[in-house]
């Protein structure tokens, strides 16, 4: 076998309830702000987009209005982790590279859905009415707005990236396979540069309802992920888009790129949660396939507040106790697809900073941290299922 | 030994189960004998009411029911039915235990209209407000939607039931999708992680919504009388494609491994290529370049040059701009040759199967090459001059062949294509 490419991580672009951009996200973690709304879909809880300009990224409204949302979010920054890398309109590199999108999709249109399913109610109407309903009412493009796969096209469409694209779909698990295969493409030689990534609008009465059908709403008062327990289980849900340019260090040097991180090894699982502690048993069979240099690192854990997966999640934790860890579920809500390309992103962000963003927990269950971070793991645990992790360094 | 390897140094991939599920049919054995007869799958819909839509005929599993029902529930139910048939005609693993990953296509899933009405009556009142379903939706009393209709449910079922090993992938590119699912099959074992993969694609979406969707798109073909003979590939009277349900599986193992527990080696995944049309959402590129592209990457990935193909399962969808594209695309790559090799399309008989579509195709391309049969392009009575391929017009036709191409292109303009052969090559 050929050996093991090493693969850097040259490109992050983040938008999401605290803002747009590195430098917005950094200054906002260092201040410990956190964005929620907690009025609009009362009693439910929502981290909603910060403002975004989005004809910086998707400059024709001909795209835009194509898009919801989610797709709109996500094409943005993409365009960001292009515009970081520097290979923004590098028709060159683009036409070659890989894609591979984490995504959720149907977005619907609740306007329509309600009428539809009032005048179903009120007439007490037969599956004709449906059909009727649905010819008229339905716009031709939304379809295509929902479609999962429609994320990737639009990028394809807006930014040109157009060698490979893959979507895969799956919940929070989907966001960790899409980083582990781009990475193991990559350092087997099968591709040599990948965008990866993906997308959430949190603003979403749908998934609320899609949510609550398992009670995984947070419901009343805003609390940080490590101060909910069993009485406020569950999570608010974030609104996000990330993306990553992955490279090899060759074809990143050939280029001149400068990294940010070195991404050395991610790794995933689907335990059967049937019973109580296999999700800590799961995090446990990941941890020695890592590759961890020290018992007193940093951690940053996409951790839920769903209680039976987070409890389970701390009491891995716990064997741990000399790492620093950090919650985006805390900051940013539950990102669901996003939420492991958001922890990538923010580890790589804190090693080319030289620092772990400070702790924003007051059970004290995060710690100060100083120094610079040379290794930073990342865990992302699903609110139902998929287990994962990622090792990403500092680059000497 | 030397451990066997391609042509360009990697692990060879040979396929040592298959199943499928059409409109036609469970298993191999009728779905072949059905679609070496020219017969079609395609019928009016009676799953629900047609009043008021444009299209009415469908290529419904009718034969396969769930029980609640539901489109994912019975995408679910099909990807089982095939994995099952795939496993037993592969020997791999023992029950409950496949020593590898699984990737699955599968349609992007959301909550169903049954479901939502459900939810809605149990409100209790009229003129209701999402905030007020929003009230009764938790406490347990429909859980069970929740894991319904996640994304990754019919993967985790899946992964459960026949104990693939790791994360399973679930995935969507579109009609491309069936062929993705066996390119990350391919390239996983190409880079020594598995030893074998499981890959299935299944889609059973046939649904109000669904139908009304793609008719609002014109995709469809709304020649409804007699359903049969709706989808018309390659015919100048072809008017767009027709909705299908079914799915595919395929044990994919590296040569050595197969030869070294004595299974059964039914094909080789030569090549497998992509190539993302970046011109618009649901037109291909009018240059056809991209679908160039993955045709020429595939055979190259193969190995191959284009005389050496004896055999083209084409997307061949039916709809107007897809089997102009393709043909655009087949005969830049193979020149003259174009008109020479046999070129049929699956569809005509059993619909478009979606996000199924790829690995059912891959099924029937090997059995193509274990038969020695071509199967036909049905419904060929007008042919469109345009597109001058040797369709293997309505009739069924042995012939030998070697290596066959598998081509699926989807919205999103995604464009995936395969290259299978009888023998390593």
């Amino acid at each position: 076998m050929t050996p093991r490419k090493e693969v850097w991580i040259t490109g992050i672009g983040i938008i999401s309830s605290l803002g747009e951009g590195l430098d917005a996200h950094w200054d906002a973690l260092d201040a410990k702000r956190i964005n929620i709304d907690d009025k609009r879909f009362a009693p439910y809880i929502v981290h909603p987009l910060a403002p975004v300009s989005f004809d910086a990224q998707i400059p024709k409204k001909g795209d835009q209005r194509q898009m919801e949302a989610w797709q709109r979010i996500g094409t943005y920054a993409a365009g960001l982790a292009l515009d970081s890398a520097g290979v923004k309109g590098n028709r060159e590199i683009l036409g070659r590279m890989d894609m591979i999108v984490a995504a959720g999709g149907g977005e619907r249109d609740v306007v329509v859905d309600m009428s539809i399913l009032n005048g179903y109610l009120k007439d007490n109407s037969g599956p004709v009415f449906l059909n009727e309903r649905l010819m008229n009412d339905l716009r031709p493009t939304l379809f295509l707005a929902q479609l999962s796969n429609l994320l990737a096209g639009n990028i394809a469409i807006v930014h040109g990236v157009s060698g490979t694209s893959r979507t895969f779909m799956g919940e929070e698990a989907c966001g960790i396979d899409a980083a582990r295969i781009a990475l193991a493409r990559i350092e087997s030689g099968q591709s040599d540069i990948a965008l990866i990534g993906a997308a959430q609008n949190g603003e979403r009465p749908d998934l609320l309802i899609l949510f609550e059908f398992g009670d995984f709403n947070l419901t009343g008062h805003y609390v940080p992920v490590w101060a909910r327990g069993k009485e406020n289980s569950g999570f608010a849900i974030g609104s996000a888009g990330v993306f990553l340019v992955m490279e090899s260090k060759e074809h990143a040097q050939a280029r001149g790129a400068k990294p940010f991180a070195r991404l050395n090894k991610v790794v995933s699982n689907l335990a059967q949660r049937k019973q109580p502690g296999a999700v800590t048993k799961s995090l446990e069979a990941l941890w020695p396939k890592l590759g961890v240099l020290t018992d007193n690192g940093n951690l940053i854990t996409g951790a839920t507040g769903v209680e039976a997966v987070t409890a389970e999640e701390k009491a891995f934790l716990r064997q741990h106790p000399g790492f620093a860890v950090r919650s985006t579920g805390t900051v940013f809500g539950h990102t669901m697809e996003a939420q492991f390309p958001l922890g990538l992103a923010l580890a790589a962000l804190s090693i080319s900073r030289g620092a772990l963003f400070p702790p924003n927990d007051p059970t004290g269950f995060e710690v100060e941290k100083s120094g610079a971070p040379t290794q930073i793991v990342v865990v992302g645990a699903g609110h139902w299922q998929g287990e994962g992790m990622a090792l990403v360094e500092a680059i000497n | 030994m030397a451990t066997p390897r391609d042509k360009l140094g990697r692990p060879i991939v040979v396929v040592t189960g298959m199943g499928v599920v059409t409109s036609l049919g469970t298993g191999r054995k009728d779905n072949w004998a059905k679609l070496t007869a020219g017969e079609s799958g395609i019928r009016t819909v009676t799953r629900f009411p047609i009043d008021g839509l444009k299209t009415t005929m469908a290529g419904t599993v009718d034969f396969v029911t769930v029980e609640p029902s539901s489109s994912t529930g019975l995408t679910e139910r099909l990807a089982e039915v095939v994995t099952e048939e795939a496993l037993a005609q592969s020997g791999i693993g023992s029950k409950g235990d496949f020593p590898g990953p699984l990737f699955l296509a599968v349609a992007p899933v959301e909550t169903e209209w049954p479901q939502r009405l459900e939810v809605g009556r149990a409100v209790g009142k009229h003129d209701i407000e999402i905030q007020d379903i929003l009230k009764i939706s938790g406490g347990g009393r429909f859980a069970p939607l929740h894991h319904r209709f996640m994304f990754g449910s019919v993967a985790g079922f899946l992964a459960e039931k026949f104990g693939t090993k790791g994360s399973p992938i679930s995935l969507s590119t579109a009609c491309a999708s069936g062929a993705t699912a066996i390119q990350l099959g391919v390239e996983a074992i190409r880079r020594g992680e598995a030893d074998a993969a499981l890959c299935v694609a299944t889609d059973g979406s046939v649904n109000q919504e669904a139908l009304v969707r793609f008719s609002l798109l014109s995709a469809l073909s709304t020649q409804n009388d007699p359903p049969q003979a709706a989808s018309k590939p390659f015919s100048k009277n072809r008017d767009g494609f027709v909705m299908a349900e079914g799915a595919g599986a395929l044990v994919l193992e590296s040569y050595e491994s197969a030869v070294a527990r004595g299974a059964p080696i039914l094909g080789v995944l030569a090549g497998c290529g992509e190539l993302t049309d970046s011109f618009h959402r649901t037109r291909s590129s009018p240059d056809g370049k991209p679908i160039i592209g993955c045709v020429r990457k595939t055979l190259a990935d193969a190995g191959l040059a284009p005389e050496q193909i004896d055999y083209i399962n084409a997307h061949g969808t039916a709809t107007p701009e897809n089997d102009k594209m393709e043909y655009l695309a087949i005969s830049t790559v193979f020149g003259e040759l174009a008109r020479k090799i046999p070129v049929s399309s699956n569809k005509s008989m059993v619909g478009h199967t979606i996000s199924a579509a790829g690995a059912v195709e891959a099924v029937f391309s090997l059995l193509t090459l274990e038969h020695q049969r071509i199967p036909p392009t049905i419904n060929y009575e007008i042919p469109d001059p345009a597109i001058p391929f040797d369709v293997v017009p309505n009739k069924a036709r042995d012939a030998r062949v070697t290596a066959v191409m598998s081509n699926s292109f989807g919205f999103g303009g995604q464009n995936a294509s395969l290259v299978l052969t009888r023998e390593p090559i």
